[in-house]
């Protein structure tokens, strides 16, 4: 045996015991659990939860429009609140982007200290209690709050407006618990931009919207795509927001699912729901990962 | 009509700690069509200073830069008819070699059957035809320095101006791309502005050098003027290795002067520029120095010294020779095969013998 084939071989066990540990994890904590639920996902609904094991496709059914026809119902509300869901996921990623894009050039080009301590306000959020956050907002939007105290004594409207429990203040929310994820992919991105290629657009004539277009957008869509896919991943599955600052007119598909498992006890229903929206972000993720590979491959990461 | 026209041109930067620096001082240049203009300079004169200001990039404090008589002030980069090679080339990564080069074309929207045309036929020109499909990091430091060429060449531009772009290259590649990059000026006929400290690189390429220090222009000349005859001390040194003694005119008899230095050593040199009891500076390049006399109808000078090191460089024998109270004078002996015998040792005594139309005279600094 060569010298070169033990190195080898010592590598791949190192290899292998660092990964040791959070394989053991994943495995147990995630993929056992993941497949019950695959399993629970086709099976009959117990009558006072738990299941029973017989094979029943229906629960998917019931969303997706082929229901058991002798008592249960096609209900379109289950893919409304879906598409509700994916509207304000959507919405989100938009409303992150366009504060954190800016923010990002805006902060790469600060120096030492003050950088350091503008990356530390975006992650200051952090700190505090999400529950609290979410709440301070509830108080900032109902009728009686800041917002329309402020415009009504200001005189620009005469009766308060319905700013909570709609998508919007929906939206709002999460914008505001998202920004973070949104905003460090793309200032890792942005933080490594080449300036000497935007004077090389400069030079060969491109104005300025030109070069945005020609060379910052693309050499910045890594990170931007990177930051959409982990915003829109819990945007898509949260129910906190939604159950306060949507209550009950704003429904997403986290809140049937949390519905499902805590009040109606229909597991079955709820590991349906779930694994809907699991497929639809792997989806999404590996069409991510697919660009990234071919943007990779031309040297652009 | 002047060309590119430079008019005492100012540019302060500030540093960090709140100092000054002059960039530029009172710089006024002119290029000339179709010449090939270096800009020969050690890092921090302003040379590349000059360069950015001219590319648009930065702006004069002070002064004006004309094209033909038009004025250049407040028009962007992206406006000037001047395209700029950089020195870390600045290819886009995400577009291939051929869209790279039309990057120009595209943003000025020019036709795709001239402009697919045009792409070719540049990295045809530049010798590298059949490589527009490759993406920028397939190809060597070379062949990247050769797209950034093509890229700027593809635009025709007025003025092609040149930031130290054969830095990053190894020795046997860059004297192979200072032939072509003068021959490719020659074929176009588009002025080059070329911006380096390298003065062999200089010499070898340029119609003219302006050798820039401390944010003002010292000579600007043809490379043998700046050679032969620098303006003052700086360039002498910067440009090549030169042997400067201070002295005193102290003869003169037609033009030869017979100049006393300042380790009283009687020496010659030819000028008439100079008189009787003017201080000067007497200049002599070390591959002027001869260890035997030479024929010559002037009689030559000679200067007796010891042997302080020998450097063996391949084609020379770089002498240090002591030449009394201190001071030292660079000898290059030309060395052929087989003279290992004849080894100069340390400590050896010689005379050098130099001709008097060798020496260059300039006025001494504060005389």
């Amino acid at each position: 045996m060569t010298s070169a084939d033990t190195i080898q071989k010592r590598k791949r066990r190192t290899l292998i015991l660092l990964l040791a540990p959070f394989s053991v994890m994943l495995s147990v904590f995630f993929l056992i659990p993941l497949g019950i639920m695959m399993i629970y996902s086709f099976l009959e609904p117990g009558l006072y939860g738990g299941v029973e094991w017989n094979w029943y496709p229906y629960n998917y059914g019931r969303i997706i429009g082929w229901p058991l026809n002798d008592y249960e119902e096609f209900e379109p509300i289950y893919l409304k609140i879906f598409l509700n869901s994916l509207q304000i996921a959507i919405m989100t990623v938009i409303g992150t982007f366009l504060l954190c894009y800016p923010a990002a050039f805006w902060v790469s080009r600060m120096k030492g200290a003050k950088k350091n301590f503008a990356l530390f306000l975006i992650t200051l959020p952090f700190f505090a209690n999400l529950l609290v956050r979410i709440y301070a907002w509830l108080l900032l939007l109902r009728p009686t709050g800041f917002f329309n105290t402020v415009l009504q004594s200001a005189g620009l409207i005469i009766e308060p407006l319905d700013l909570l429990f709609t998508n919007f203040s929906v939206i709002i929310g999460m914008v505001y618990i998202l920004t973070p994820f949104m905003f460090l992919p793309i200032y890792a991105n942005v933080e490594k931009l080449d300036y000497s290629l935007v004077r090389a657009s400069q030079d060969l004539g491109a104005n300025p919207l030109q070069t945005f277009r020609r060379v910052i957008l693309p050499l910045t869509a890594p990170g931007i795509i990177g930051g959409s896919v982990i915003v829109f991943i819990p945007a898509l599955g949260n129910f906190i927001v939604p159950s306060f600052l949507g209550g009950s007119k704003v429904q997403m598909t986290g809140n049937l699912i949390e519905r499902s498992f805590l009040q109606s006890r229909d597991w079955p229903f709820g590991a349906a729901l779930a694994l809907l929206i699991m497929a639809s972000v792997v989806a999404l993720v590996v069409f991510q990962l697919s660009r990234q590979a071919k943007a990779e491959s031309r040297g652009v990461s | 009509m002047s060309f590119l026209k430079i008019t005492s041109a100012y540019k302060t930067y500030k540093t960090p700690e709140g100092g000054l620096i002059h960039a530029l001082d009172d710089v006024s240049l002119n290029v000339r069509n179709n010449e090939f203009l270096t800009l020969l300079g050690p890092s921090g004169c302003g040379k590349t200073t000059l360069l950015k200001c001219i590319a648009g990039f930065e702006d004069i404090d002070a002064g004006e830069i004309t094209l033909e008589d038009q004025s250049l002030k407040g028009v962007p980069a992206h406006r000037r008819p001047f395209n700029t090679v950089f020195q870390s080339y600045a290819l886009f990564p995400h577009l291939s070699i051929s869209d790279n080069v039309g990057y120009g074309l595209d943003v000025a929207r020019v036709a795709k059957k001239e402009r697919n045309q045009r792409v070719e036929e540049t990295l045809e020109l530049v010798g590298l035809g059949g490589f527009g499909n490759r993406e920028p990091n397939q190809l060597s430091g070379g062949q990247q320095q050769r797209v950034a060429l093509a890229r700027s060449l593809v635009l025709k531009p007025r003025v092609l101006l040149l930031d130290e772009p054969l830095s990053a290259l190894d020795r046997k590649m860059r004297e192979n791309m200072q032939i072509e990059l003068k021959n490719l000026q020659h074929s176009v006929g588009i002025t080059f502005v070329f911006v380096t400290h390298d003065q062999e690189e200089a010499l070898a390429m340029s119609d003219r050098i302006a050798v820039v220090a401390n944010g003002k222009v010292q000579q600007l000349a043809s490379p043998t003027e700046i050679y032969d005859e620098p303006a003052n001390e700086f360039v002498a040194n910067f440009v090549g290795t030169s042997n400067v003694f201070s002295g005193k005119v102290v003869a003169k008899s037609d033009n030869i002067l017979t100049i006393e230095t300042v380790n009283q050593r009687q020496v010659l040199a030819v000028s008439d520029r100079f008189n009787k009891g003017d201080r000067v500076e007497l200049i002599l390049r070390p591959e002027h120095l001869k260890l035997s006399p030479g024929g010559n109808g002037i009689p030559d000078s000679c200067i007796e010294g010891t042997v302080e090191a020998n450097v063996f460089v391949g084609s020379d024998m770089h002498l240090h020779v002591n030449v009394g109270k201190g001071r030292t004078a660079v000898v290059h002996h030309r060395h052929s095969r087989g003279d290992d015998g004849e080894r100069i040792e340390v400590g050896t005594e010689v005379k050098l013998y130099y001709s008097p139309n060798a020496a260059h005279l300039i006025e001494a600094v504060g005389g």
